[in-house]
């Protein structure tokens, strides 16, 4: 079996849906950090069967809410000499502004400047958001 | 202008509906509706008695959209309760035309009135609008989503003519894709008891499923049926709807689907004789010029309705001592 070494302090991102950890890395920039990351890709797993994980050697800022939309099954260790000091588990956020656009070509937002884009969470199971302005449904979000 | 609105507006369950928004058709409670449609009774009866209630304000006008019965009944409301009225009847008249942000234009426009009514062809521009005006908003129309005030005006013809509100078959024909009337009369209407719905389009118009999931979660009954000669003897209330020609993007489904269904005497004998017709209006062939004269048909006295209802919206939203009289 593959083996990456223990982190003695940054994050560990475990549980991602096999397949979304290149795209994970992408949108936190990791691809071009200049500190360690290791994208292990393809991992057994008890509960999905396989599974990515990123290592990343360094404490880096982001938004849970962002990234529940793009695997709301994801854990988040940090970790702190060598151990875990905090865990969350990501879920997908009951509100996001200005992460997806409204695909509606008749919704507001897609004529007037400066406005934000919000939208609420409908039904979790289909990912389905509404638009706070037009009520527009889309469904299977991701980022 | 009421500098108080952001505090009071939205914000109540109580029946004090000064400086509120109305945006989408459940803004208000039955008990806040049923208090307009008494208003509307009251005017219908002793119009004298509100002519001067609302001296000295003035209704914002803003139509972004071309509009016949509902601008002129919003100014003709407003004018019979003693207020003024500014505005513009198409978006070229106005700075939108230079290039100005619906958001300039509604905190501009809210500086100079008390309440603002606006269609616009966006959907959500009046939710857009609220974030940014001081003063209440009335949506008169956005897009294909909601049209609250033609659906006061639909409940307020249906409570005249049927004399009652619950154990009725309404049956809507036509555009129920793009037909914001609809949409808005079937959210609102099922909230009175016993009431189900005959929905009667092609398949490329039917009802939307947003609206099917609010009948299903509310457990309202409803069929959904292609043949108008089978369904109409079912019903209590038939709505009429045209097939909106500015909808659609491809205009050859526009002329494939225009001329679907077409209510004509014949089809009237199939019809109860008590049912009711109503339209929201223009018509292009939806309804024989033949059916007018028949005595079931509403949709030329639901405008005046419409009048009176919306003079009732603007004296409970703007009369400051509207809950006092009542």
């Amino acid at each position: 079996m593959l083996t990456v070494t223990s982190i003695k302090k940054g994050i560990v991102i475990d549980h991602i849906t096999a397949g979304l950890g290149f795209r994970l890395m992408k949108y936190l920039k990791l691809n071009k950090a200049s500190f360690p990351v290791a994208l292990i890709s393809n991992v057994p797993s008890k509960k999905y069967e396989k599974k990515d994980i990123i290592k990343i050697q360094d404490l880096i800022e982001f938004d849970l809410a962002k990234i529940g939309l793009i695997d709301p099954n994801i854990t988040i260790s940090f970790i702190d000499g060598g151990r875990t000091i905090r865990k969350v588990n990501v879920q997908l956020p009951n509100k996001v502004e200005d992460v997806i656009i409204c695909k509606n070509p008749r919704c507001i937002t897609s004529i007037e400047k400066n406005v934000s884009h919000k939208f609420e969470l409908v039904d979790g199971k289909t990912k389905t958001y509404k638009c706070c302005y037009c009520e527009d449904f889309q469904k299977e979000i991701t980022i | 202008m009421n500098v108080k609105k952001k505090a009071i507006k939205n914000g109540g369950k109580s029946m004090l509906m000064t400086n509120r928004d109305l945006i989408n058709t459940l803004d208000f409670s039955i008990e806040e509706q049923e208090s307009i449609l008494s208003i509307a009774q009251k005017i219908i009866l002793r119009p004298v008695d509100f002519a001067n209630s609302l001296n000295g304000k003035i209704m914002g006008s803003l139509f972004f959209e071309p509009s016949t019965r509902t601008r002129l009944s919003f100014e003709a409301a407003m004018h019979r309760l003693g207020g003024a009225v500014i505005g513009f009847s198409e978006q070229n008249a106005s700075s939108v035309s230079k290039g100005e942000s619906l958001r300039d234009t509604i905190q501009t426009v809210a500086q100079y009135s008390d309440v603002i009514v606006m269609r616009h062809p966006k959907e959500g521009a009046p939710v857009f609008a609220s974030k940014y005006s001081e003063v209440p908003i009335i949506n008169a129309g956005d897009g294909g989503r909601e049209h609250p005030t033609q659906t006061l005006t639909d409940i307020l013809t249906i409570r005249s003519k049927m004399g009652k509100l619950n154990n009725l078959t309404i049956g809507l024909c036509g555009d129920l894709k793009f037909g914001r009337t609809v949409h808005s009369l079937v959210k609102n209407i099922s909230r009175y008891p016993n009431i189900n719905f005959i929905f009667v389009s092609p398949k490329e118009l039917e009802i939307p499923d947003y609206i099917k999931n609010y009948l299903n979660e509310n457990q309202i009954e409803y069929k959904e049926m292609e043949n108008l000669e089978e369904a109409i003897q079912h019903m209590d209330v038939l709505y009429m709807t045209r097939v909106q020609k500015e909808r659609f993007f491809n205009e050859e489904d526009y002329i494939r689907l225009k001329d679907s269904y077409i209510l004509d005497t014949l089809k009237m004998k199939l019809a109860k004789k008590n049912m009711i017709i109503l339209h929201p209006l223009p018509r292009v062939n939806e309804i024989s010029y033949d059916v007018d004269s028949d005595p079931r048909a509403m949709y030329f006295k639901q405008t005046k309705y419409g009048m009176v209802v919306r003079m009732a919206l603007l004296y409970k939203i703007l009369h400051q001592e509207s809950f006092k009289q009542l």
